[in-house]
């Protein structure tokens, strides 16, 4: 049962989240949803199908994979700092005989829940907007939970090294709305400059888009096995050093 | 100098008084069981900062260890490094009869703590956090309600059960800190500073509380800034400065020893206070000059000298107490650097 130990910091968090769960939604899934609507809908009626999707179905997965990286960073920055920094529950926790693997994994854990909740409403709301995905979009559930993963660690990461809620305004501006803007959700990368489409299929999201897009229509192309490898060995790295980087700061 | 005593506590007396039956809240120790608490050579260093600098101590089972030192000591530094939470420089620890860090994990689950600062879940009920909290000591779910429940009758607290820790009072958290360090029934219970910034009913309350589970045999360690509190609860004070025991021992043979029987406080003109001071020379007494004030400490029984002060506007006469022995050894000025 010890190697199980991390659940209970997540059952401490989802009874928290029980108690302003539609808060938390509506936090997660808006910005997601009014873009999908303001692009997809708006400026997608002017623009030309991009390798046989329409723009509201092209940008549609991207969407899907933002809102797992928002929602389960934001959890575990600024959900995580309050609890560190704030209600001090990792002391709490730590006066326990949990540890701060315990507790690194069961916020990861909790982050990438959150991730994957935003991410399944948002997927079964595309037939709303006439997107249909296909069978393969079962697919989808293991490939955002490794986004989640990532993400949720990456904010922890973030966590560990803040001073304060303003430090994470960096990370937003300079991290998150960059991936945001330039991971493939709003437009091919493979038809860029050379340069640029090589530094931006660097980022983090660029794969999980990519990957989004081919499990929801069923359609795949490229090398497929460096995509899904690299970013699981990225993601396991992240969970190393937030654990690494939290433990430094708790334990001094 | 300071003369440092050996490690001698004298048991509870109502120790054995208490009956397996009782159903105590934390388990009652054993009898002759070992050290609970067994400290040597602790040492601890913040880069280049000597926090705590080779200190020994020892609580025996059933005692309560009073824990004082100003600002700054090195108390909350120890209690850190007993739970794992900060890291020792040098030095050995046995907790429960086992060394830590190495036997951490086994150890924290015998062992509650009531932190210095709230960290009760703000978002939950009372009885959801003293749940969630059972949960991180793995407690099956029937026993943690049916614990929980007994918990919240002992602290006053079962029709706040439903209640958000945010609609609390701050004694109410208090005893709901209290009680959620009870729930793995532990085997030692480590109080930083427990009833700070509460009034004194709450504070009252806290106290009856705590000394009921000292009557059943549950070893303690309580940091505090009351001395009221310590000379109430403890068996036994250790009193840090500067990183050091300066002295441990039996308070009231402490105070007897290091400070006097009996205190007087007197308020004069310097001219005063020098004439004061040279006529009580003729009695066993120490006496000190701080902010305007005469303080002579009494060894011997110096009623004789009383009508001597009798012309003074503002005079008090008390017995010697904790505080005294507290000021004796860290001094008068503030610590904070």
């Amino acid at each position: 049962m010890k190697t199980l130990a991390f659940t209970k910091i997540w059952v401490r968090n989802a009874r928290v989240w029980h108690s302003h769960i539609l808060a938390t939604l509506i936090g997660n899934l808006g910005q997601p949803f009014l873009f999908l609507i303001a692009m997809g809908y708006g400026l997608g009626r002017d623009v030309g199908p991009i390798n046989g999707l329409s723009y509201l179905q092209f940008i549609a997965p991207g969407l899907v994979a933002s809102s797992v990286m928002y929602a389960a960073a934001f959890e575990t920055t600024f959900g995580s700092y309050t609890r560190l920094a704030m209600q001090k529950s990792y002391e709490a926790i730590l006066m326990t005989p949990l540890t701060v693997t315990d507790l690194v994994l069961g916020e990861v854990a909790w982050g990438a829940s959150k991730g994957l909740i935003s991410a399944l409403i948002m997927v079964a709301a595309l037939p709303l907007f006439g997107v249909w995905p296909s069978w393969w979009a079962l697919g989808l559930l293991p490939l955002l939970l490794v986004a989640g993963i990532f993400f949720a660690a990456l904010g922890l990461i973030m966590t560990a090294l803040a001073g304060n809620y303003e430090f994470f305004n960096y990370f937003i501006s300079l991290v998150l709305t960059p991936l945001f803007l330039f991971s493939g959700i709003f437009f091919p990368l493979d038809t860029l400059a050379p340069p640029a489409r090589f530094l931006f299929s660097l980022l983090p999201l660029s794969p999980v888009v990519d990957l989004a897009r081919m499990l929801t229509y069923g359609r795949f192309e490229g090398p497929l096995f460096l995509k899904i490898v690299i970013p699981v060995m990225v993601t396991l790295a992240t969970v190393w050093l937030a654990r690494l980087l939290l433990q430094r700061r708790l334990i001094q | 100098m300071t003369p440092l005593r050996a490690v001698s506590g004298r048991v509870p007396s109502m120790q054995t008084e208490s009956s397996p039956q009782d159903q105590p809240l934390a388990s009652p120790a054993g009898t002759g069981a070992p050290h609970v608490v067994v400290v040597e050579g602790l040492s601890k260093y913040f880069g280049d900062r000597l926090a705590i600098n080779d200190i020994s101590f020892a609580i025996r089972p059933g005692e309560c260890v009073g824990f004082l030192g100003p600002n700054g000591a090195g108390k909350s530094t120890a209690i850190h490094i007993l739970l794992g939470l900060v890291r020792r420089s040098s030095g050995t620890i046995r907790l429960l009869g086992a060394e830590v860090p190495k036997h951490h994990q086994e150890v924290k689950a015998k062992i509650g703590v009531v932190p210095q600062i709230d960290s009760l879940d703000p978002d939950l009920s009372v009885e959801e956090n003293l749940l969630t909290y059972a949960g991180y000591f793995n407690i099956p779910r029937r026993q943690a309600r049916h614990k929980a429940d007994e918990l919240l009758a002992f602290f006053a607290l079962e029709n706040r059960r439903q209640e958000i820790i945010t609609h609390l009072s701050g004694g109410q958290r208090r005893r709901l800190l209290l009680a959620r360090a009870l729930i793995n029934e532990p085997q030692l219970l480590i109080l930083d500073e427990p009833t700070v910034g509460l009034d004194p009913q709450s504070r009252h309350l806290m106290w009856e509380r705590l000394d009921i589970l000292r009557q059943q045999g549950t070893t303690m360690l309580l940091t505090s800034h009351y001395m009221e509190e310590v000379a109430r609860l403890s068996n036994r004070v250790l009193i840090l400065d500067r990183g050091e025991i300066v002295a441990q021992g039996d308070p009231e043979e402490l105070i007897t020893e290091m400070v006097g029987t009996e205190v007087f406080e007197v308020e004069g003109t310097d001219a005063e206070l020098d004439r004061l001071a040279a006529e009580f020379s003729q009695c066993d007494a120490t006496l000190e000059r701080a902010s305007g004030k005469l303080y002579i400490y009494t060894q011997e029984d110096c009623t004789r000298l009383v009508h001597l002060l009798g012309e003074q506007r503002t005079w008090l006469r008390r017995p010697s107490n904790l505080e005294d022995l507290f000021i004796h050894l860290t001094g008068r000025s503030l610590r904070e650097s």
